[in-house]
C-alpha cells in the first residue's frame, strides 16, 4: 500500500483536468457518431448485469444503452453435462438483484446449489466458527459463472430494443469531456472501439475487470497489492453420499482451503431421504444443532481437466466516479476470494447505482452529473472499503503460526461463534 | 464553495477534487466536505476580489450595449444589465449558478409530480411526454433541459440574447433536447399575440422578483395558458428574514448569489402573490416554502414560506365562469330520471 502512495505523491496534482486526450472539435465526424446515454464497457457478469438492469428500469424506457464486449456472443442453449469450474458464490442479496430483472428464474431453471450452514475453522487449534441463519433458510448459492451468464444473456436479449451489445468490440481510446463547459467542445465521452468505429455516451462504466482500461485511461488511482499466491480451483467427487448443503473453510498457513457444495449428483433420492430423516431424528435428541461439529465429507477423486490455477490480490480504486465515468465490479475493487464476496460487491454496486442512475434519470437529470455519481461512490465505499479490509485482514492473520497471532484468532473466533448477535451482523453484511 | 471569489474557486480547482486521493478512500466524502468549507473560508478573507461588485455592475452600465428590448413592462432593463455580466456562467455547476443547478433537485420533481397527479395518462419512463411547457425567463436552460428530458415540449423565453445563446449552443449537443427545446430572445408580451392560449403549463421560477409589472405578467401568463392550465412560480419573500439571508448572507457574505442580484423591494410575499393571481383568474392550489442549506449545497421543502416559496396555480376553464368539471356534473344531475328505474 505505501508504494502506491508514493507512486500517487509523485504524479501532478493534475485535479479535475486528465492528460488524456482533449475533447474533439465539433467537425461533422464527431457529430455523426452515435449518442448514447450510457455505454458499458466489459461484458463480464457485472458488466451485462448493470446493461440489463438498466435496460428493464422502467425511466430508462427511452433511453438508449450500450454494452461493450471484447470476446464473441456465446451461445447457451444447452448446459452441458460436466461442471464447470468457475463458479461463484451468489449471496441472498445478489439473487434478489438478478430477480429484480428476471435472471434468477432461468439460473433456477438451470443448474444452481444453495448452501444452509457455513463452518470455518483453524488449522493450527481446534477454534471454530459455524453460520447458518435460524430459520435455516439458503445463506447462499453456488452457481456455474457460465449459467449466470447464460440468464443475463437472455435477459439482455429481451430488451435489445433499448440495450444494444456490441460483441468483439474492444475500446482501444476515450476521449474525456473537459469538466468545465467550453463553447466548442463535445461535452460527451468519446469512444473508439478496435474496428474504427466511435461511439458517444453521456455516462460511461467502467465493468472491465481488475486491468480495468477505464480506470487507467482516467488516470484513477489504485491502491493494489498482490498476494504472491494462487488459487486453485477443481471439481471434486465425494466418496459418501450426503446431502450437501454445506460449504466448509479451514484456514491452513499456507492459505485457505475450502470445500464448496455444488451438486447430489450419484445418490439417489431413496438416500437422500433416508439421511435427511436420520439427521431430524438426531436433532430430536439432540436439539442444539449448532453443538454439533459435522464433519466435512471424504473426496473420493478430482474430475480430470477440472484444475485450474489464477492469481490473487487485492486491490480498491481511490476514486469510483469522475465526470460521466463510473466504476464498478472488479474495476473499483478485487479481494481475496476467501469470503466469497467478490462479484457480491460487484452485484451491490450494480444495485446502488441503478437506484441512483433510475432517480436521476426520472428528475431529468443530465446522467453523467457528479452530482448523483458522488452518492453513489460515498454509500459503495462505505461498504466496500470495511469488507475488503477485513477480509485482507484475515488473510494475514490466518497466514502466520506465530503462537501469539494463533492465540489471538483463536479465541476471535470462539468467542464470535459464541456471540450469536454478533454473527448475524457478520451474516447480514455479507449477504447484502 | 459558490460563486464569487475567482481566488477562492481557483485555489481549490488547483488542491482538485481529488485531492484526497491519497488518504483513505472511505473518508472522501468528509474531506471532500471540508475542502468546500475550506474554500468558503477563503471566500470570506477576499471579499474584496469579488469580480460582480456593485461598483463594477453600475460602471458598466453606462458601456453595456443595449441588447434587449426594454419597452415591455415586465422586463426591467436594470436587472437585464446584471444578467448580462454573467451570461455565460449558467453551466458551470460549480460556479455562480450553483443554488440554481441544485434547486432543479426540488423543483422539477415539484412540477413532474404535480402534473402527474393531475393526469391519469401518463408512461413513467417519458412522465411530461405531450405537455408543452413555457419556461419564462429561462436563462440558459438550467429547468428548461430536465423538463425536456421528461419528454416535454419546452419553449424557452429570456430577453437577453446571450443567455439565449448560450442555452442554444448547450441543447445542441443532445439531439433529443435540440428537437424538443425551442429558445426564443424576448418578453413575455411579445409572445402573447401569436402563442395565445398555447401552453399546457408556465413555469417562471425565480423571475417574479426581477419584472417592473407583476400584475402585468400575470396577465400575460393567464393569455397565454391554456385553460385548466398550471402556472408555477418559485420567488422570495419580503421579509425581515429573507432580508438577512437572502441579501445580506447570501448576497454580502457568503457569495451564495452574485452581489446585486437581488432587491428586497422587489421581493413577493405569497400573500400578495396569491391575491394577485386569485383575481386574475387563477386558482391556487399549493404553496410550499424552500429552503437552501449553504453547507450541503441542497434545497429542502420547509412549512413557513419566510425566504423562499414555490407556488401552484391552475388557471381557472374559459367559456364563462364554468368550469368543463361544473358542465358535466349539472349534465349529470340532468340524469337522475334515466336512471332512477335501474336503480334499485
Amino acid at each position: 500500500m505505501a508504494v502506491a502512495w508514493g507512486r500517487g505523491r509523485l504524479a501532478p496534482l493534475a485535479g479535475r483536468l486528465r492528460a488524456g486526450s482533449r475533447a474533439p472539435l465539433r467537425s461533422v465526424a464527431a457529430a455523426a457518431a452515435p449518442l448514447y446515454d450510457v455505454v458499458v464497457s466489459g461484458g463480464g457478469m457485472v458488466g451485462s448485469a448493470m446493461a440489463a438492469v438498466l435496460g428493464h428500469d422502467i425511466h430508462f424506457h427511452d433511453k438508449k444503452i450500450a454494452l461493450l464486449e471484447a470476446g464473441p456472443r456465446k451461445e447457451y442453449d444447452h448446459i452441458p453435462d460436466s461442471y464447470s469450474n468457475r463458479v461463484s458464490s451468489i449471496s441472498p442479496g445478489s439473487a434478489t438483484l438478478l430477480s429484480s430483472f428476471g435472471a434468477w428464474d432461468h439460473v433456477c431453471s438451470l443448474r444452481l446449489k444453495p448452501f444452509r450452514r457455513m463452518q470455518v475453522w483453524d488449522a493450527c487449534s481446534e477454534a471454530m466458527i459455524v453460520f447458518e441463519k435460524d430459520d435455516l433458510e439458503d445463506m447462499g448459492y453456488i452457481v456455474e459463472n457460465d449459467v449466470i451468464m447464460s440468464a443475463l444473456t437472455k435477459q439482455l436479449d429481451a430488451v435489445a430494443d433499448r440495450v444494444e451489445v456490441f460483441y468483439r468490440s474492444r475500446a482501444v481510446g476515450y476521449t474525456w469531456p473537459l469538466p468545465s463547459h467550453s463553447c466548442d467542445t463535445s461535452p460527451w465521452v468519446q469512444i473508439e472501439l478496435a474496428d474504427g468505429r466511435r461511439l458517444q455516451t453521456k455516462l460511461l462504466i467502467g465493468a472491465d475487470g481488475h486491468n480495468s482500461a477505464v480506470r487507467k485511461e482516467a488516470e484513477i488511482k489504485n491502491i493494489e497489492h498482490r498476494y504472491d499466491q494462487s488459487a486453485v480451483v477443481a471439481t471434486l467427487h465425494l466418496s459418501e453420499a450426503t446431502d450437501n448443503n454445506v460449504a466448509w473453510q479451514r484456514f491452513l498457513p499456507t492459505g485457505p482451503i475450502a470445500l464448496l457444495p455444488w451438486s447430489n449428483v450419484n445418490h439417489s433420492d431413496f438416500i437422500d431421504t433416508a439421511g435427511a430423516m436420520f439427521r431430524s431424528a438426531i436433532s430430536l435428541l439432540k436439539p442444539s444443532g449448532t453443538a454439533v461439529r459435522q464433519l466435512p465429507p471424504s473426496v473420493a477423486k478430482v474430475d480430470p481437466g477440472s484444475r485450474a490455477m489464477f492469481p490473487l490480490g487485492m486491490g480498491h480504486a481511490t476514486e469510483y466516479v469522475q465526470h460521466r465515468v463510473a466504476l464498478i465490479g472488479d474495476a473499483a475493487h478485487r479481494v481475496h476470494p476467501l469470503a466469497g464476496q467478490g462479484v457480491n460487491l460487484g452485484f451491490g454496486d450494480i444495485a446502488c447505482l441503478a437506484h441512483h442512475l433510475s432517480a436521476a434519470a426520472f428528475n431529468g437529470s443530465d446522467l453523467g452529473s457528479l452530482k448523483h455519481l458522488l452518492k453513489f461512490e460515498t454509500e459503495r465505499q462505505r461498504h466496500n472499503v470495511s469488507l475488503i479490509a477485513a477480509v485482507d485482514l484475515l488473510k494475514r492473520l490466518y497466514s502466520t503460526r506465530l503462537a501469539p497471532l494463533v492465540l489471538l484468532r483463536t479465541w476471535g473466533l470462539q468467542a464470535t461463534n459464541a456471540l450469536p448477535p454478533v454473527k448475524e451482523q457478520i451474516m447480514a453484511f455479507a449477504s447484502k | 464553495m459558490w460563486g464569487g471569489g475567482a481566488a477562492a474557486r481557483a485555489l481549490t480547482r488547483a488542491l482538485g477534487r481529488r485531492r484526497a486521493a491519497g488518504a483513505l478512500p472511505g473518508a472522501a466524502g468528509g474531506l471532500r466536505g471540508t475542502l468546500q468549507n475550506y474554500s468558503w473560508k477563503i471566500q470570506l478573507k477576499s471579499g474584496s476580489t469579488l469580480p460582480v461588485s456593485k461598483t463594477e455592475i453600475k460602471s458598466s452600465m453606462l458601456t453595456v450595449k443595449r441588447l434587449f428590448s426594454t419597452s415591455h413592462p415586465s422586463v426591467d432593463s436594470k436587472e437585464m444589465k446584471k444578467f448580462q455580466l454573467l451570461a455565460h456562467k449558467w453551466w458551470d455547476e460549480e460556479g455562480e449558478y450553483s443554488a440554481l443547478h441544485s434547486m432543479n433537485d426540488i423543483r422539477v420533481p415539484f412540477i413532474r409530480d404535480t402534473l402527474l397527479n393531475m393526469s391519469s395518462n401518463y408512461h413513467l419512463g417519458n412522465p411530461l411526454s405531450g405537455v408543452k411547457i413555457l419556461d419564462v425567463g429561462c436563462g440558459g436552460g438550467l429547468l428548461s433541459e430536465p423538463l425536456g428530458r421528461l419528454g416535454a415540449s419546452v419553449t424557452g423565453i429570456d430577453p437577453l440574447e446571450d443567455n439565449i445563446r448560450t442555452a442554444d449552443q448547450h441543447k445542441s449537443f443532445d439531439p433529443v433536447l435540440a428537437k424538443r427545446i425551442q429558445y426564443k430572445s424576448s418578453s413575455l408580451e411579445e409572445i402573447v399575440e401569436e402563442s395565445m392560449e398555447t401552453f399546457d403549463v408556465i413555469v417562471a421560477s425565480e423571475v417574479v422578483e426581477h419584472v417592473a409589472d407583476l400584475e402585468m405578467f400575470i396577465k400575460c401568463c393567464s393569455q397565454v395558458l391554456k385553460p385548466e392550465g398550471s402556472l408555477f412560480i418559485t420567488t422570495i419573500n419580503k421579509t425581515q428574514l429573507s432580508y438577512v439571508l437572502g441579501i445580506v448572507v447570501a448576497e454580502k457574505i457568503m457569495g451564495i448569489v452574485p452581489e446585486g442580484t437581488h432587491e428586497w423591494e422587489k421581493f413577493v410575499p405569497p400573500e400578495e402573490l396569491e391575491r394577485l393571481l386569485e383575481s386574475n383568474g387563477f386558482s391556487v392550489k399549493t404553496v410550499n416554502g424552500m429552503l437552501y442549506n449553504p453547507l450541503s449545497g441542497s434545497w429542502s421543502w420547509m412549512e413557513s414560506t419566510s425566504i423562499n416559496y414555490a407556488i401552484h396555480a391552475v388557471k381557472s376553464g374559459a367559456r364563462g365562469q364554468s368550469s368543463p368539471t361544473d358542465a358535466l356534473s349539472e349534465l349529470e344531475s340532468e340524469q337522475p330520471s334515466a336512471t332512477a328505474g335501474t336503480a334499485v
